[in-house]
């Protein structure tokens, strides 16, 4: 863990603390519309991340279709889609493969 | 022999050039703006008859009478017809008269001056004239004095409004700063400067009831002071000039550019940049009048009524604080409201939506998992494609399998109303791409819509019934399924009450219906859930229905929003339905009916549901 750059990370953390908040449940994940064609989690991504496994997150990130089911079925009232989109905006895509 | 020009008149007549030459020079900026096609589309709607026609009654209507104001807020509408509409007729009635009785007349002057009177005569025309006593002359004087009498009667409802805006219906309005203070002090006192110096001069230039009886007589006491006159005319034009001066740099910008907005309009155009064209006349048309204020779901959370469209419009405007306008492009609900109560028909969230699509993200989206779905229901074998074309076919879409209620629903009507279906999409379905475009990424939300598109044309039916409004809109709006009508299961279960399929028992049980956004507001789908309502139960009213429904709070049209400010949006649209005491919420969109769910203190149920009940009772 003490290896891993978080500064990316942090950043998203800053624009969204509820991040924090998310207990890895799974409501998101079974709820999922990608989900259910790929093996999109969203609890998985944070948890990715967390763990500066970046570039498994954002081959997930990228079938995200959205929808925000995940955002209305969250147990924490997290802002999923805007956690999301702060990922695409914010890691890099070239500079992690 | 009165003069034929005063140095008075020169202020009015400097600031009248450039305010004519600013927006000439605009017009012209924004329609070479506008892209190739738009432009061409624009410069052929002026010329066809029809459209011409229905420019010129739009016109009328919008920039004088103010017809969709006097819908909504009678006073308002007197308010700005009685200065639009007085202002314009001044304008017009006052040329007639200056050519008809010109002082020029039969004189010899040099072109150029020639050109000046134009300008100056018909607005200061007593300063010039000597009164006639022919009928001619005593209808115009009538006339000026009418409408500049209607004039001050609309100012004088807008001072009450601006010192107790609940008097004219209004709860809140937008906030200036001390430079729209000015401008509105100096639009407010041009006309009683008027009054008061063809007034002071009324014994030699005449005049009808108001400036001659009440003026002259009473407030001059019937003497004719010849510094006192000059005073008043020069005010009157140094008033008309910083008026004029400032004009293209406050709010009133929007006297001209609705003009523009109109024409741009009816020629069908959009916004498709957030700063040019078409936005830029959206933007400098809107007069600031706060109406959306009131009606915006986010007023509910103290602060955020600063996101509201009438903020947004502005900060764009001022060109500065690019974060903010992001910001408050995000925080958007996209519920429309705003759109619905602007008396201009500003589409503001066409300007947040081509806003949105400036956002670059680094990583791109990759559906290739699309291409290896051949047939939603997998399981289920190929062989009766062909026969399905008097079946109709049940696309629930991705939100509705959250709410299995509203699927079973929907399936037990079917079959209770012995209709040839097909549930497409049973085992999930891929997204309709409404959420992607709202985030602005269109090309993103194309790939979607191809691959559905190819997957419900593949079943061959011929009609298709959806049970989530987000769905319906971007159906209706960007899907090219040719041959296919497009229903709402609040359409069809209707369609299906009216033709007698369905046998349903009314009950006593009241209920409150909650207009969709989508449904609504979008495509006018109001009667339709009402009618059905009707027959199963009481239908109550809530504290604003149909176009004025509020937001439930869970829309996925904002991206920034906190669930803290969504709940106090959603308890305060539950408070507006549950006023007249329903038993049950009913509305009939799957996002509404779990946003309302988790806060709602009586049960909410889709409109499928209730349906099924009447039936089962």
């Amino acid at each position: 863990m003490d290896n891993v750059d978080l500064k990316l990370f942090n950043k998203i953390e800053a624009l969204n603390p509820d991040i924090n908040t998310c207990m890895a449940c799974g409501l998101c994940t079974a709820t999922c519309t990608a989900g259910n064609f790929t093996d999109m989690s969203f609890r998985k991504i944070i948890l990715m991340l967390q763990r500066g496994k970046d570039k498994e997150a954002i081959e997930l990130v990228k079938k995200c279709m959205m929808c925000g089911k995940c955002m209305m079925i969250c147990s924490r009232g997290i802002n999923t889609r805007n956690i999301l989109l702060s990922i695409t905006r914010i890691y890099n895509e070239e500079q992690n493969i | 022999m009165r003069p034929i020009f005063d140095p008075f008149v020169l202020p009015f007549v400097i600031s009248m050039t450039f305010v004519l030459l600013y927006c000439i020079i605009g017009m012209i900026r924004i329609i070479f703006q506008l892209p190739k096609e738009d432009r061409r589309k624009f410069l052929r709607s002026l010329i066809y008859p029809k459209s011409a026609l229905k420019n010129f009654r739009d016109l009328v209507n919008d920039c004088l009478f103010h017809t969709k104001i006097w819908k909504r807020k009678p006073l308002l509408g007197y308010m700005h017809m009685s200065i639009a509409l007085g202002w314009f007729m001044i304008i017009i009635v006052g040329h007639f008269e200056s050519i008809t009785f010109s002082p020029l007349r039969g004189l010899e002057v040099p072109f150029m001056q020639k050109m000046m009177s134009n300008l100056y005569l018909p607005i200061f025309f007593r300063y010039f004239a000597i009164e006639e006593l022919s009928l001619k002359a005593q209808i115009f004087s009538f006339l000026m004095d009418f409408f500049l009498l209607m004039i001050i009667s609309g100012i004088f409802i807008a001072v009450v409004k601006k010192k107790k805006p609940k008097k004219v219906g209004m709860k809140r309005v937008t906030k200036f700063g001390i430079k729209e203070d000015m401008v509105r002090l100096s639009l407010w006192t041009i006309f009683p400067l008027r009054f008061l110096a063809e007034s002071s001069i009324a014994n030699i230039a005449g005049g009808s009831f108001l400036t001659k009886y009440l003026g002259f007589e009473l407030v001059f006491g019937g003497n004719y002071n010849e510094t006192l006159s000059m005073v008043f005319w020069w005010l009157y034009s140094i008033d008309l000039a910083i008026f004029m001066t400032l004009l293209p740099f406050s709010r009133y910008m929007h006297i001209p550019a609705e003009a523009l907005l109109i024409l741009l309009r009816n020629a069908g155009l959009k916004t498709t940049e957030p700063r040019k064209g078409y936005a830029v006349a959206e933007i400098y048309s809107c007069p600031s009048c706060g109406l959306c204020i009131d009606v915006c779901p986010m007023s509910e959370v103290k602060d955020n009524y600063k996101n509201t469209a009438v903020y947004f419009i502005r900060n764009i405007r001022k060109g500065k604080r690019r974060r903010d306008v992001k910001n408050m492009t995000e925080k958007c609900l996209m519920c429309g409201k705003c759109i619905e109560v602007c008396p201009l028909g500003i589409e503001s969230l066409n300007i947040k939506i081509a806003q949105r699509k400036k956002t670059y993200y680094k990583i791109k989206s990759d559906f290739s998992y699309l291409e290896r779905l051949q047939d939603y229901k997998t399981t289920r074998p190929q062989d009766d494609l062909s026969a399905h074309s008097q079946k109709t076919l049940y696309f629930a879409g991705c939100m509705s399998h959250l709410t299995p209620k509203i699927t079973r629903s929907m399936t037990k009507i079917f079959k209770l109303a012995n209709e040839n279906f097909e549930f497409l999409d049973a085992d999930g379905s891929i997204c309709c791409g409404r959420p992607m475009m709202l985030t602005g990424k269109i090309n993103e939300a194309k790939a979607l819509i191809a691959k559905n598109t190819e997957l419900i044309k593949k079943s061959g039916a011929k009609k298709l019934v959806l049970s989530c409004p987000i769905c319906y809109k971007v159906f209706k709006e960007e899907y090219q399924l040719d041959g296919i009508e497009i229903l709402h299961h609040t359409q069809y279960i209707n369609e299906l009450i009216e033709n007698d399929k369905l046998n349903i028992d009314r009950s006593d049980k009241r209920y409150a219906y909650h207009d969709p956004c989508e449904l609504g507001r979008a495509f006018g789908i109001y009667d339709e859930p009402r009618n059905v309502i009707d027959n199963i139960g009481l239908l109550t009213q809530g504290k604003s229905d149909r176009d004025m429904s509020a937001c439930c709070g869970g829309s996925i049209g904002s991206l920034t929003m906190s669930m803290e400010e969504r709940d106090e949006i959603t308890k305060n649209t539950i408070k507006d339905l549950t006023l007249n005491q329903p038993d049950e919420i009913v509305t009939a969109c799957p996002l509404c009916l779990k946003t309302f769910a988790r806060l709602s203190p009586i049960e909410v149920k889709d409109i499928a549901e209730i349906v099924v009940e009447g039936l089962e009772g």
